[in-house]
């Protein structure tokens, strides 16, 4: 197989891949080749998590996976969460607990915590921290990440 | 270049024997992080493991207690039940890598492969003598994973060959695995040991990670801490683990680099040693040791 061209499905959307050298970063190819500019890229090497992103359900760094290989994969972004203008509950809960300053790492978490909540609908303090060792902030000092992601997990519960 | 994504074990060793300079790609948190640095640049072909259905499933076999794992098995599997309750120290160890999104992406497999003396799961296959299955277009061979780790970064792996499975005997007895990072999440290892009983056989194993070219078995220590272990009520006494942490830091040939000094590396895994012992029995006279 030849594969200079690929496809990728990012969001429920087909995109062509074209000209991309076959060892990038599916990180790389959402920037630059998709133009879907939520997912940051600061380490690439797996240590911040700002890349965060879903391939067929798991979360994973996309600076870690070779984007070649995520094709006939379900690939969600922080810009298939919601629509711009009607923020998922995890993201207002952010905004309201004051849990974005600069927002460099706030996509990357964004998609961590939907992740998380999606496993365990209320997680202990102990285990929100574990579950988001991987996602570094280095503005908030994690206090109001963690009071979001309990927000949630409360309006979650209630509206059962 | 070309990436080629094999959906069958078959179709993956029919690729590797026509291209046997391939690049093997595993859950790519190792080699992503070489290529995005521009240090390895793959020009042939890449071939990515991760949507083998063969390699990414596990069995066990509860007549001849083997736990048969699939190279493509990721730490964050490793982890779950009944998995973790076969294989605690297996479980133990995967709960140490990375973060979340390491776990869900990175393999048992890949880890074996990129043979790092800090690859977290790698003393809990010494430790358990794990059997290695290796597949060819040519064939197959089972060897045990002490001849498959031979340095730093090193497999005794040939040209065409992949990694397939990993046997491991589910034993009777604890079993687990400690390590010392600099902080608590996201870490690679300073140092690291597991520690595995086999209560029938009488007999404790201890491997070491990060303490060497590659991981390392303590003979001295294991019989000095099976000797001294009273079988029948689980005992053994604080003076014997504090000989068993001695023999364990003897043991070491660590190196000092960017993470840490030789010298704290053998005095830690001897401490790490002694921890596990007194996790797995009990300390006769009572002390806390």
């Amino acid at each position: 197989m030849s594969n200079q061209f690929f496809t990728l499905r990012v969001n429920g959307a087909d995109h062509e891949i074209a000209d991309s050298w076959l060892g990038e970063s599916l990180l790389d190819v959402l920037r630059d080749r998709a133009g879907l500019m939520g997912s940051k890229g600061a380490c690439t090497q797996g240590e911040c998590g700002s890349c965060s992103v879903m391939v067929d359900d798991s979360l994973v760094c996309s600076c870690l996976v070779m984007a070649a290989t995520a094709v006939d994969q379900e690939i969600v972004t922080i810009e298939g969460v919601a629509p711009i203008g009607a923020p998922s509950d995890v993201q207002q809960a952010f905004v309201d607990a004051g849990a974005v300053q600069c927002g460099f790492c706030t996509p990357g978490l964004i998609m961590a915590v939907h992740d998380l909540l999606d496993r365990t609908s209320e997680p202990t303090d102990t285990e929100i921290r574990e579950e988001l060792a991987g996602n570094v902030c280095r503005c908030t000092g994690y206090g109001r990440i963690i009071e979001a992601v309990q927000q949630v997990a409360v309006q979650r519960g209630g509206a059962k | 270049m070309t990436v080629s994504v094999p959906h069958s074990l078959d179709d993956a060793v029919r690729l590797l024997g026509e291209h046997p300079d391939a690049m093997l790609l595993a859950g790519g948190t190792d080699a992503m992080v070489e290529i995005n640095d521009g240090h390895r640049r793959p020009n042939a072909m890449v071939i990515a493991l991760n949507r083998v259905p063969d390699l990414r499933s596990w069995r066990h076999d509860p007549v001849s207690g083997t736990v048969t794992i699939g190279a493509g098995v990721t730490y964050t599997e490793l982890m779950q039940e009944p998995l973790a309750e076969l294989l605690p120290a297996l479980a133990e160890a995967s709960r140490t890598v990375g973060s979340p999104q390491i776990r869900n992406a990175g393999t048992l497999g890949g880890n074996l492969g990129t043979c790092s003396p800090a690859g977290d799961g790698l003393p809990v296959l010494s430790a358990l003598d794990a059997e290695i299955r290796i597949v060819s277009s040519s064939g197959e061979r089972t060897i045990s994973v002490h001849d498959l780790m031979v340095g730093v970064k090193q497999t005794s792996l040939l040209p065409g060959e992949l990694i397939a499975e990993i046997d491991l005997k589910v034993r009777a007895g604890w079993q687990g695995y400690a390590k010392v990072g600099v902080r608590n999440a996201m870490v690679i290892a300073v140092a690291s040991a597991c520690l595995a009983v086999d209560s029938e056989q009488r007999r404790v194993s201890i491997a070491l990670g990060s303490v060497g070219p590659t991981v390392l078995r303590c003979a001295d220590a294991e019989q000095q801490l099976s000797n001294a272990v009273d079988w029948t009520s689980g005992a053994v006494s604080p003076d014997a683990i504090r000989e068993f942490g001695t023999l364990v830091s003897a043991a070491s040939t660590p190196i000092t680099d960017h993470r840490s000094t030789a010298e704290y590396r053998s005095h830690a895994v001897g401490v790490l040693g002694a921890r596990l012992a007194r996790r797995a029995f009990a300390t006769s006279e009572g002390a806390a040791g």
